[in-house]
């Protein structure tokens, strides 16, 4: 582990990342996690029911935005606790063309910092903020208060 | 028009136990961390995930979101508990890991009703999951909230 307990402080900056997300790995999500909700794949269910159209899994939001923390920290075992509310939905607009299935979609803006310290039991939490654009294009935060724990 | 379900706040307390193993395969691993995007060797080499000090590979921090959906289909299909799937919204979710899952981990999961609070637009209701090894040692605690929206 590069990152050392005692060089952190509150306020810390972890950086930040951006995750593309396409229609293609949304149905990757719906296999590895069996969540097969067709509101994350099919756009005339998503629309009927009063979505946009199709909308990423919170839990893809959620799961690949913790990777930034993973990646900082060296050791996804160190992430002992992790929490998220869900508040507005990742659009995921479908591919340019019959043939490129990785184009389309939208991107996910990542980033984090360190919120709070526990000297006695080391660990930090770290504040993530996570964003993408609307349906209108307009930024949202897509997720709050997603806090993931870190133990040194 | 289908009959319009209503959720019944007696199901507060319930517990549904874990009636099902599941077997924590390393490809399993890999499948999920591919999706959400993960690039730590930690996930994907066993070699490095033993460097790290881990007997096998580490799952991500929110794997334990296919063990827990898959419990609380229990809930789901009850149909004493009046929960109409197609109107559920994930509003909240947290995991705390009390160690980390690890490839070969034999694992159980209890569901338990910690919360229905009914509201104007609907219901929102807290699960607690509760992954256990076969053998009882505490591995993760779910939390999840989910909105039940109420029926036109």
């Amino acid at each position: 582990m590069t990152i050392r307990f005692e060089d952190l402080e509150k306020g810390t900056e972890i950086g930040s990342r951006e995750i593309t997300v396409t229609r293609a790995d949304l149905v990757a999500y719906a296999g590895a996690s069996g969540d097969f909700n067709p509101i994350h794949w099919n756009e005339r269910f998503a629309t009927a029911v009063g979505l946009p159209g199709v909308i990423a899994h919170g839990m893809f939001t959620m799961g690949s935005a913790v990777q930034l923390v993973t990646d900082w920290v060296g050791d996804p075992g160190a992430i002992i606790d992790y929490q998220t509310r869900f508040t507005k939905p990742v659009p995921v607009a479908d591919a340019e063309g019959d043939n490129a299935p990785n184009t389309g979609g939208n991107v996910i803006s990542v980033s984090g910092k360190v919120g709070a310290l526990d000297d006695d039991a080391r660990t930090a939490r770290v504040d993530l903020t996570v964003s993408a654009p609307d349906s209108e294009g307009k930024d949202q935060k897509v997720l709050v208060k997603a806090q993931a724990v870190v133990k040194f | 028009m289908a009959e319009t379900k209503e959720i019944n706040p007696d199901i507060v307390g319930r517990v549904y136990p874990a009636d099902e193993m599941y077997s924590v395969g390393r490809e399993k691993i890999r499948e999920f961390a591919r999706a959400v995007k993960a690039t730590s060797p930690i996930h994907f080499e066993v070699d490095a995930a033993q460097a790290a000090g881990y007997v096998d590979l580490v799952a991500p921090p929110t794997f334990a979101i296919i063990l827990a959906q898959k419990a609380d289909a229990a809930l789901i299909q009850d149909e004493s508990a009046g929960i109409d799937f197609s109107r559920v919204v994930h509003a909240d979710q947290r995991f705390t890991h009390h160690r980390p899952i690890i490839a070969g981990d034999e694992l159980v999961t209890e569901v338990h009703v910690d919360n229905v609070r009914v509201m104007g637009a609907g219901a929102m209701l807290t699960t607690r999951e509760e992954i256990t090894t076969v053998i009882g040692e505490k591995v993760a605690t779910c939390i999840s909230s989910l909105l039940v929206r109420a029926g036109e």
